[in-house]
C-alpha cells in the first residue's frame, strides 16, 4: 500500500556566507491516509525545517517528499499548514471570516460553497460567533483556532502543524489537543504535527517519530497504543501513557547527547516497517 | 482631559494673535512691515470677497492635487516594482540615494525652460518632490512583510499576484499613508513655491504681487491662507490614515481580550 504522504532521504544543508549547516541529514519516513503522527525532537533539530521542506516551501538539497505519489516542489494544494505563530500567520488586516476565506478564493471555489466551507470550519472550532471579528480583538487560543479552521476550509489531504500551541498558555494548550484529536477523530483527515513538547506528542499522536539533533535523522518510530478515546484527566495518568512518555522522553535524552537510542524493551514492537533503506524509486 | 486641550489650544492661539495685535501697536516693531493682526483680518476678509482670491486658490489647489496624485501612483507603482524584484532594488538603491535628496527648487531654471509659466512647470517641481516621499516610504513598507504572513500565503497557494494584493500591500499600507502625508504637505510648499518664484497662477502668484505693490495685510492674509491650507491637508490625510488602517496597531489602540 501507498502512503499519503511520503519522505525518502530528506536532506537539507543551508549554505551562506561561507557557513555550512548541515539541518537535515537523511529523513525517511511515511504517514498513511487518515493517521494523526507527531514528530518530536529536542529544541533546534531543525523541527521547521523538515516542515517547510515537506510543505514545498523550501527546497531540499536531497531526497525528495512525495504527496499522494507527486513529488511535492511547490506547496501543494492537497497541503495546509497551520503555524505556531498565529498572530502573524492571521492578517489583521483581515477579519476572522475573510482570513478563512482567503485560501478558497485562490482555490477559485464559488461563493456559495465558499461561504458553506467557512461556516462549516468555523463552527467546528467553536468560533461561528467570531466571523466578524478581526484576529487581534480574539485571545490567542482563540487565534489559533481561527488558523485551525482556515486549515479546515481548504480541504486538504495532509495538514501539516508546526508546534501550533507552543504559544499558548496550558489550559489553553489542552483544550486545542483535544479539538485537534476530536478533529481528526470526526473528519479523518491526516495530520502530520510537530512539537517539542513530549507529552503532547504521546498523547496526539497514534504514532510518534523521534527525531535526533541536527544533522537530524529519525532517532525511533514509536506507536502509540493508547486507546483512541483520550482525556486529559484519564489518559495521563494512566501507566502505560507513563511508560510511553518516558521511553520517548530517554530518547529525546539520548538524542540530545547524539547517542544512539535506548532500546525498548518493554514488549513495544519497534515500528520500522514504513522506514524504508531503499531509495525512491524514480518514478512515482 | 480632551475638552481641556482644546481649551488651551485656543487660548494659545488667542494669545498669539493678541500678540500679533500688541507688538505692532506698542511700536515694538514698524507697523508698515507688521501690521497688527485686526488689519490682517480685515485684508483677509477683503480677500474672501474677491473672485480673483478664487481663481488663484484652484489653480494652486489644482497644481498640488494632480502634483501629489501623479507622485502618489508613480511612487506606489514604482516602489513596488522595485522590491518585488530583487534585482532592481539593487540596481536603483545607489541612483535613488543620489537623486532624492536634490531639492525641488534646484529644478526651478529646468522648469521654466521646459515649460514657462504653465502649470506643467508647477507640476514638475510638485512631482519631483513628493514622488521620492511616496517612494521611499513604499520601499520600507515592503521590506517590512512578515515572513510568517508571506509563507502562510504561499502555503495556501496564493501566486506572486495575490500575495502582493493580499499580502504585501496591506503591510506596505500604513508606510504608503505616511509617505502621502507627507508628500501632500511637500507638494503644498512646492506648488507655492513654484507660483512665487516663476510666478505661475496661484496664490504664490498672488502673494508676489501683494509684496511688490506694497500691500502688506493682503500679503500677510495670503500667508495666513498658505498655512490653514496646510493644516487641513494634514487633518484631511490624518482623517484618510486612521479609516483605512482601522486595523493597524497604532490607530486601533489597546484590545481588550
Amino acid at each position: 500500500m501507498q502512503a499519503l504522504l511520503d519522505v525518502s532521504g530528506l536532506r537539507k544543508v543551508y549554505e551562506g556566507s561561507g557557513r555550512r549547516v548541515e539541518a537535515l541529514r537523511d529523513l525517511t519516513f511515511s504517514v498513511d491516509a487518515g493517521e494523526l503522527v507527531c514528530l518530536v525532537g529536542p529544541s533546534g533539530c531543525g523541527k521547521t525545517t523538515l516542515l517547510k521542506c515537506v510543505g514545498g516551501l523550501l527546497a531540499p538539497t536531497g531526497g525528495e517528499v512525495r504527496l499522494g505519489g507527486r513529488p511535492v516542489t511547490a506547496p501543494p494544494p492537497g497541503m495546509a499548514v497551520v503555524f505556531q505563530e498565529y498572530g502573524r500567520s492571521l492578517f489583521p488586516w483581515m477579519r476572522v471570516r475573510e482570513n478563512v476565506e482567503l485560501p478558497l478564493r485562490q482555490k477559485r471555489l464559488d461563493a456559495g460553497r465558499r461561504r458553506e466551507l467557512v461556516a462549516d470550519a468555523l463552527e467546528s472550532v467553536g468560533l461561528a460567533d467570531a466571523a466578524g471579528a478581526y484576529p487581534w480583538q480574539l485571545s490567542g487560543g482563540m487565534q489559533q483556532r481561527v488558523a485551525i479552521a482556515r486549515a479546515l476550509a481548504y480541504e486538504p489531504e495532509v495538514l501539516l502543524m508546526d508546534e501550533p500551541f507552543a504559544a499558548v498558555d496550558a489550559q489553553t494548550r489542552a483544550d486545542l489537543e483535544d479539538l485537534v484529536r476530536g478533529l481528526w477523530q470526526q473528519r479523518g483527515i491526516t495530520i502530520l504535527f510537530v512539537t517539542h513538547d513530549i507529552d503532547e506528542a504521546v498523547y496526539l499522536g497514534e504514532r510518534v517519530l523521534v527525531l535526533s539533533s541536527s544533522p537530524t535523522v529519525v532517532q525511533e518510530e514509536l506507536r502509540v497504543d493508547l486507546p483512541s478515546g483520550r482525556d486529559q484527566l484519564h489518559t495521563r495518568v494512566s501507566p502505560r501513557f507513563a511508560e510511553l512518555r518516558t521511553h520517548v522522553y530517554e530518547q529525546v535524552q539520548a538524542a540530545k547527547r547524539g547517542a544512539p537510542g535506548v532500546p525498548w524493551q518493554r514488549g513495544v514492537p519497534l515500528h520500522k516497517d514504513t522506514v524504508s533503506d531503499t531509495p525512491p524509486s524514480p518514478t512515482g | 482631559m480632551r475638552g481641556e486641550g482644546a481649551l488651551l489650544g485656543a487660548a494659545g492661539l488667542a494669545g498669539l494673535l493678541a500678540l500679533c495685535e500688541a507688538v505692532p501697536r506698542l511700536g515694538l516693531v514698524e507697523d508698515e512691515y507688521f501690521p497688527p493682526a485686526s488689519r490682517v483680518a480685515d485684508a483677509l476678509a477683503t480677500e474672501l470677497a474677491d473672485d480673483a482670491f478664487w481663481t488663484a486658490l484652484r489653480d494652486t489647489l489644482t497644481g498640488w492635487a494632480i502634483g501629489l496624485a501623479v507622485a502618489v501612483a508613480a511612487g506606489v507603482l514604482v516602489g513596488v516594482l522595485i522590491s518585488v524584484v530583487p534585482l532592481l532594488r539593487e540596481a536603483t538603491a545607489s541612483t535613488i540615494e543620489f537623486l532624492r535628496p536634490i531639492p525641488s527648487v534646484a529644478l526651478i531654471p529646468l522648469a521654466v525652460l521646459l515649460y514657462g509659466t504653465e502649470l506643467r512647470s508647477v507640476l514638475l517641481l510638485v512631482v519631483y518632490a513628493s514622488f521620492w516621499q511616496v517612494l521611499i516610504q513604499v520601499l520600507y513598507g515592503v521590506q517590512d512583510v512578515d515572513p510568517v504572513a508571506d509563507e502562510t500565503a504561499r502555503s495556501y497557494g496564493l501566486g506572486n499576484w495575490a500575495r502582493i494584493r493580499h499580502v504585501v500591500w496591506p503591510t506596505a499600507l500604513p508606510y504608503v499613508m505616511t509617505g502621502v502625508r507627507l508628500a501632500a504637505a511637500v507638494a503644498l510648499i512646492l506648488a507655492v513655491t513654484a507660483e512665487l518664484v516663476i510666478g505661475a497662477p496661484g496664490l504664490g502668484a498672488r502673494i508676489a504681487v501683494a509684496q511688490s505693490s506694497q500691500a502688506v495685510p493682503e500679503m500677510y492674509a495670503l500667508v495666513v491662507v498658505t498655512g490653514l491650507l496646510g493644516l487641513a491637508v494634514n487633518v484631511g490625510a490624518r482623517t484618510v490614515e486612521r479609516r483605512a488602517l482601522a486595523w493597524h496597531q497604532s490607530v486601533r489602540g489597546e484590545v481588550a481580550v
